[in-house]
């Protein structure tokens, strides 16, 4: 069993003293459902874990001029937010079909980005609801796009000072709606071997004003598919249209081989599921 | 190896636990207060087996660092039956509707459930799966565990 210290700050500027004194010796960790079997499987070997579960004031969900969530909220908090379910559904989709009610009750949203899998759900839903990553460090705080934000598999634009603080997600004029698919084997406990998110944006024509596209498991970050995006927006919604742009979306991403699923399979299945979330993002719009 | 001492609530009783800092919530249970209810099957979160309830809520207790449980209220197997050992509904139900085959998961089981019930008495069948997803019975005795956590609703109803 690894020996480590723990440290519970109850500030920011506390973690950033920890940060600067331990530098790479430590870890941060939040609800620890990744730190705590990473260092069980001898992946991490921290000499001390440094906690933000005593920042409690990062962890909320607000609508002013925006939607703000706290990078601390728990997925059980967004399962459980008539908020983040009516104005949010793809985020909704994600967050309540991670791991168990256990792994949701601790399990944050913050950490669920920072750990930067490429299979991590609520990167996608995020993606498609342009959301914007306050980063705070020692000097201030810094905001990046959430496409932006991943650099590799496990690797982020966050320094080693920096700590993730809140997602900011801009209000859709006009009728919007969203949806994630998390294709997976079983429906509990299980990661997606692919992850589809889309957020749409209608005029009272069935116009598509807007459209992002968020994709994961579908190359070595979760990304955009900018393209397919560009090729929806103006056009009118139809069966045609989404799959010309399932097609397109597919030619965009780069799956991989791997145990859970063969790039082939990947591709197919993100022809099939881009326009189902576009249309589920509808129906929702039309309050189906 | 260093410890520090952490002080909380255990089913009921103000308690300290002076154990290294790099101990888990389920290690502390089980091998400083001896309370062997909650089990270790994965130590991953994956299985259930070591779910105990935190302030109310279902968590697997083999990720749960100890330094955070300090002023929270732990509640585990041994807890949930009145001082007078009388059985929690959900005890009696599982007995009753043989919820139990090898009973190894029995104890995470009935803790998920309990942080289902005390929430909602009338779950909906759905909403118990959903609430047992991260609890694996490898004898796949689930039928039996589900009609067992509908009928220990039905009782706590019955009391109210």
């Amino acid at each position: 069993m690894v020996d480590y210290d723990y440290k519970k700050p109850k500030s920011l500027k506390e973690v950033f003293g920890l940060l600067k004194k331990y530098g790479p010796k430590a870890t941060l960790i939040a609800g620890g459902t990744d730190v705590m079997i990473n260092i069980r499987n001898r992946e991490l070997s921290p000499e001390i874990l440094i906690s933000l579960r005593g920042l409690s004031d990062l962890c909320y969900i607000r609508k002013n001029n925006g939607y703000h969530i706290g990078a601390l909220t728990t997925h059980r908090m967004l399962e459980q937010s008539d908020m983040v379910r009516a104005g949010l559904s793809a985020l909704h989709d994600a967050a309540s079909q991670v791991g168990s009610v256990q792994i949701r009750n601790v399990a944050t949203v913050g950490g669920n980005i920072c750990t930067a899998a490429p299979s991590a759900d609520t990167a996608g839903p995020l993606l498609a609801l342009d959301a914007t990553v306050a980063l705070e460090g020692p000097n201030g705080r810094r905001r990046v796009p959430i496409a932006d934000f991943f650099t590799g598999p496990s690797e982020t634009v966050r320094k080693g000072n920096e700590v993730l603080v809140e997602f900011d997600i801009p209000e859709e004029p006009g009728h919007f709606g969203s949806a994630y698919w998390k294709h997976s084997r079983r429906k509990a406990m299980d990661l997606p071997l692919l992850g589809i998110a889309v957020g749409l944006a209608l005029s009272e024509s069935q116009e598509i004003s807007n459209a992002r596209l968020g994709l994961t498991v579908a190359a070595p970050v979760p990304i955009r598919a900018y393209k397919a995006e560009e090729f929806l927006i103006g056009k009118r919604l139809g069966d045609d249209v989404l799959v010309e742009a399932g097609k397109i979306a597919s030619s965009e991403a780069s799956p991989r081989d791997s145990l859970r699923g063969k790039a082939w399979y990947r591709r197919e299945m993100i022809e099939v599921f881009v326009p189902r979330m576009a249309k589920l993002a509808a129906e929702r719009i039309r309050g189906e | 190896m260093k410890k520090v001492s952490i002080s909380f609530t255990l089913n009921g009783d103000k308690v300290t636990a002076e154990v290294p800092p790099s101990w888990t919530l389920l290690k502390t249970l089980r091998e400083y207060f001896e309370l062997t209810g909650p089990k270790e099957g994965c130590g991953t979160g994956e299985c259930g087996a070591c779910t105990v309830i935190v302030d109310g809520k279902a968590v697997n207790s083999c990720i749960f660092p100890i330094p955070e449980v300090e002023g929270k209220s732990v509640t585990t197997i041994e807890g949930i039956a009145s001082k007078d050992g009388t059985l929690h509904p959900l005890q009696k139900a599982f007995i009753e509707n043989n919820g139990v085959q090898c009973g190894f998961c029995t104890s995470g089981m009935i803790m998920s459930a309990k942080a289902l019930l005390d929430h909602n008495p009338d779950p909906t069948e759905d909403e118990i799966r959903t609430g047992i997803a991260g609890n694996l019975c490898r004898c796949t005795g689930y039928v039996q565990i589900v009609a067992s956590i509908e009928k220990a609703g039905e009782l706590i109803r019955q009391k109210k």
